[in-house]
């Protein structure tokens, strides 16, 4: 589904990512690990279109995407829920929602679209002529991730959707991310969370500073010593 | 003493001007809050709405209300112009380059209306009565042009808040690159909002030039004046720079009648300067 062929890319004299290569097929739920300022971000980025990559391809169901912009990335199918959330703080969650489903494509099947999100994240059904920016950190990412699902995407980058949030939230949202999962939506996500992320993914890349070190299964990843060590904390 | 009818007149015609300011400031306000760049010349694109409205009705002797319509198509075709030309090209540049940029767009204008049409002031002849209620007498050429401000920024609520465009244009004030990862091209959204922004300017030029009459340095009494509502509000907040323009249209029009014209907008623009030191931000400081 999607294909990431040695991509280099970087913010001005510095590069983040050195000939990553990395693959999602449909139905996956792929995770990428590793520490902070491994990179992880800058890949996301790539994909998603806010950052042109210096070299490496880039192809999404059959369509070469390396360098186009993010508004024609979207409509595509991929939808990318950044890190720290960047919803609308001004809009109600209603609008966030509505921005969610810009795309023309989106527009035709918002109200079904609306049930969906409703039906996983009740609490934004409550929530809706509030502003965006008075909800918890927890509700925040549920609307960031309710936002992603208007789009109709096929594709979901999640980046780093745990980050800040209290544990308890914590894993209520990764057991919200399994529930998008079943859905029947392909996911690549972004964690430092490694622990709670191998749980709920097929696959998992290992990325430090800039570089694929390791890759395979979840389960087998996990059992790796220095992954336990490093990352899992066991 | 003075008799009070005339205060209450005052205040009358001061709401009715505050109006076609709110229209002047909400337009201007429009485009800082999506784009970050104050339109210096923001009035004297105004100003060539009036002079087109005045050419179609006085000169041609077209209806008043295709002047109208010329006004705001031509504001809206200025507001694409003066965006793809000038400010497109350096929306990544100092702020400063941006302010001075629009600031010498000011001084083209001025003088290239000055080279075309001369320092004349022309005026559009409507023979629109003057009515009396209770005792008042009031322009029906200020009711009017009271009544149309209103519309547009109804117009400009629902667009802003019931159309995807709209709340994309609000979304991108608050966040452009999330913005586009939904979807939308800032630079459309950017391009929209500067057509809409510049057929404000339109309006408020068709809407000015029934009260008032034009000439090349119109600009300068009222641009300072909007800039200081958008100011006085606070850059970029839309209810702010509402309820600014009706205090300052108050403040103007009837110190106007208790001293001066001129001591009006001495007293309002004192009032400003404190204003500054007290409230920064503006009257209603936004809560994020």
């Amino acid at each position: 589904m999607l294909d990431v062929t040695g991509i280099t890319a970087g913010y001005g004299q510095f590069t983040a990512l050195w000939d990553v290569t990395l693959r999602v097929t449909a139905g996956e739920a792929v995770a990428v690990v590793g520490p902070n300022g491994a990179g992880k971000t800058t890949l996301m980025r790539v994909i998603s279109g806010l950052i042109a990559p210096r070299t490496g391809t880039l192809v999404f169901q059959g369509n070469a995407l390396g360098g186009r912009p993010p508004h024609e990335i979207v409509a595509h199918g991929i939808a990318h829920v950044p890190e720290g959330r960047r919803i609308f703080p001004l809009l109600t969650v209603a609008e966030n929602l509505k921005m969610g489903a810009f795309l023309p494509s989106a527009r035709s099947d918002f109200t079904a679209s609306l049930d969906r999100v409703h039906r996983l994240f009740p609490v934004l059904a409550e929530r809706h002529r509030q502003r965006a920016g008075s909800l918890s950190g927890g509700e925040q990412q549920m609307l960031a991730l309710g936002r992603a699902l208007m789009s109709r995407p096929k594709l979901i980058l999640l980046d780093e959707p745990s980050l800040g949030l209290a544990p308890v939230m914590v894993l209520r949202l990764f057991d919200l991310i399994r529930q998008v999962r079943e859905e029947g939506y392909t996911i690549l996500v972004v964690e430092q969370n490694v622990r709670q992320v191998l749980k709920i993914v097929d696959r998992a890349y290992l990325l430090e500073v800039g570089r694929i070190k390791m890759e395979g299964r979840a389960e087998a990843l996990g059992e790796q010593d220095f992954v336990r060590k490093a990352y899992v904390g066991l | 003493m003075i008799d009070p009818i005339f205060l209450v007149e005052a205040a009358v015609n001061g709401i009715l001007l505050g109006g076609v300011l709110a229209l002047l400031a909400l337009g201007l306000n429009l485009i800082f809050g999506v784009l970050d760049i104050v339109w210096i010349a923001y009035v004297d694109l105004v100003m060539l709405c009036m002079y087109a409205a005045y050419f179609v009705v006085q000169v041609y002797g077209w209806p008043v209300w295709v002047g109208g319509v010329a006004a705001v198509v031509l504001g809206l075709f200025l507001g694409v112009a003066v965006h793809v030309l000038i400010i497109s090209p350096i929306l990544s540049s100092p702020p400063i380059n941006q302010l001075l940029a629009t600031g010498g767009l000011l001084f083209f204008l001025q003088s290239f209306a000055t080279f075309l049409w001369t320092t004349d002031h022309r005026t559009v002849r409507l023979s629109l009565p003057v009515i009396e209620i209770g005792g008042m007498f009031l322009s029906f050429a200020r009711l009017i042009a009271f009544a149309i401000s209103i519309l547009a920024m109804l117009g400009l609520y629902l667009l802003l808040k019931h159309t995807y465009i709209g709340t994309a244009i609000r979304a991108v004030a608050q966040d452009r690159d999330a913005m586009a990862l939904m979807g939308a091209n800032p630079r459309r959204v950017y391009l929209v909002t500067s057509a809409v922004g510049g057929a404000m300017a339109g309006v408020a030029g068709a809407l000015l030039i029934i009260q008032y009459s034009v000439h090349p340095y119109f600009g300068a009494a009222f641009g300072p004046l909007t800039f200081m509502i958008c100011v006085l509000g606070g850059l970029g907040n839309m209810v702010g720079a509402f309820v600014a323009s009706f205090v300052m249209s108050e403040i103007i029009s009837i110190g106007g009648v208790t001293w001066s014209t001129e001591m009006g907008y001495v007293v309002a623009f004192a009032l400003f300067i404190v204003m500054m030191f007290i409230r920064p931000g503006g009257i209603l400081v936004r809560r994020d």
